[in-house]
């Protein structure tokens, strides 16, 4: 397998505050659906990041081969950060969030006090259910959880949850896995100007949808914190190379946010002065 | 006695507690949290946590996700 260890972070030395969680990179990697383990643990470290989202789920009772992810990932390198998906009610993504709270603690991992939270419509859309999701984060929140809330990119829900204490709202692109990049980008110019008005450093990330390297890139010139993205790499055609992608990705809309695009205009302004030119102007 | 583990019956010796029951179906300890009747039972105590009729138990452990 490739040695993983020297594998370059973001090169921003920018990095992303989400509640009491300080990440090196602004991208956050899933781990799901990869061929295997080996190819999963080897397009983590190229992406940059050091934030993975992970799943709880039954542990099977006959394990003949018994390996676990666990064995992949370097728990001291990673901030583990686990989901709540496959929910569809406020009660079970409560209880998924402190089974996960469970795991970290024994594995003495800082991502112990945080949640990513999935409550869903259903299984056809994977779309959040709105009330449920408000309901399962005041739960959570009075419980002590650092709760990262994936929602839709209604700036209306966008405010309730942070209302309710979220420690960062995360809308989604587009449907989860559907690869449509960022279908409303209005909407989320709305959302960031909601979330952080007089709060300038509320950390608002992009979650789902994202497709291929150039919507992290979109998402990120909006102004949004980072991008937690997950089938965008484990199903392209070779996600290592699209790893680094959307690392590269991140850093170019970030740094272009930074930066600041010229306005769009509707007339050419010549780059080359426009004087003093041999040839005559047209009429 | 029988009790339920990940939706499955189990007939188990009365009165065994998380941990025998964890080493029973040979689960890494390290990798699983367990939920006894809907309520997360932490760590330190399987040892003594004993079991009963019909009880409902999740042992959970984390798997690739997005």
């Amino acid at each position: 397998m490739t040695s993983i260890a020297d594998a370059p972070r973001s090169s921003l030395g920018d990095s992303l505050r989400v509640g009491t969680h300080q990440l090196a990179s602004r991208l956050i990697v899933g781990t799901g659906k990869y061929a295997d383990y080996a190819q999963m643990s080897v397009a983590l470290a190229l992406s940059g990041a050091d934030c993975i989202t992970v799943a709880v789920r039954r542990e099977r009772l006959i394990d003949a081969r018994g390996q676990n992810i666990l064995d992949f990932i370097d728990t001291s390198r990673y901030t583990l950060l686990p989901n709540t998906a496959g929910c569809f009610t406020a009660e079970d993504a409560v209880r998924v969030a402190r089974l996960g709270r469970e795991i970290l603690l024994g594995l003495e991992n800082p991502g112990a006090d945080w949640v990513k939270l999935e409550v869903l419509g259903d299984t056809k859309t994977l779309l959040p259910d709105p009330v449920a999701t408000l309901e399962a984060t005041r739960q959570l929140v009075d419980e002590g959880f650092q709760v990262l809330c994936y929602t839709s990119d209604d700036p209306m829900m966008a405010r309730r949850l942070k209302e309710a204490g979220a420690v960062s709202v995360m809308p989604a692109g587009s449907p989860i896995g559907s690869g449509q990049g960022v279908l409303n980008p209005n909407n989320l110019r709305i959302c960031l100007e909601y979330l952080k008005d007089g709060d300038a450093d509320y950390p608002v990330i992009v979650d789902a949808g994202v497709g291929t390297a150039s919507d992290v890139t979109i998402a990120m010139e909006l102004g949004v914190d980072g991008v937690l993205l997950n089938t965008g790499i484990a199903h392209a055609g070779d996600p290592l190379k699209m790893a680094v992608a959307m690392k590269a990705a991140l850093e170019a809309g970030r740094l272009a946010y930074l930066a600041g695009r010229i306005p769009k205009k509707l007339y050419a302004t010549a780059s080359s002065p426009e004087s003093d030119t041999i040839a005559p102007k047209p009429r | 006695m029988r009790i339920q583990v990940n939706g499955q019956d189990r007939e188990v010796p009365q009165g065994i507690t998380i941990a025998q029951l964890l080493d029973t179906l040979r689960m890494n300890v390290a990798h699983v949290a367990v939920e006894v009747n809907l309520n997360v039972v932490p760590r330190a105590q399987h040892a003594r946590h004993e079991l009963h009729e019909s009880d409902r138990l999740e042992v959970v452990s984390l798997v690739g996700g997005g």
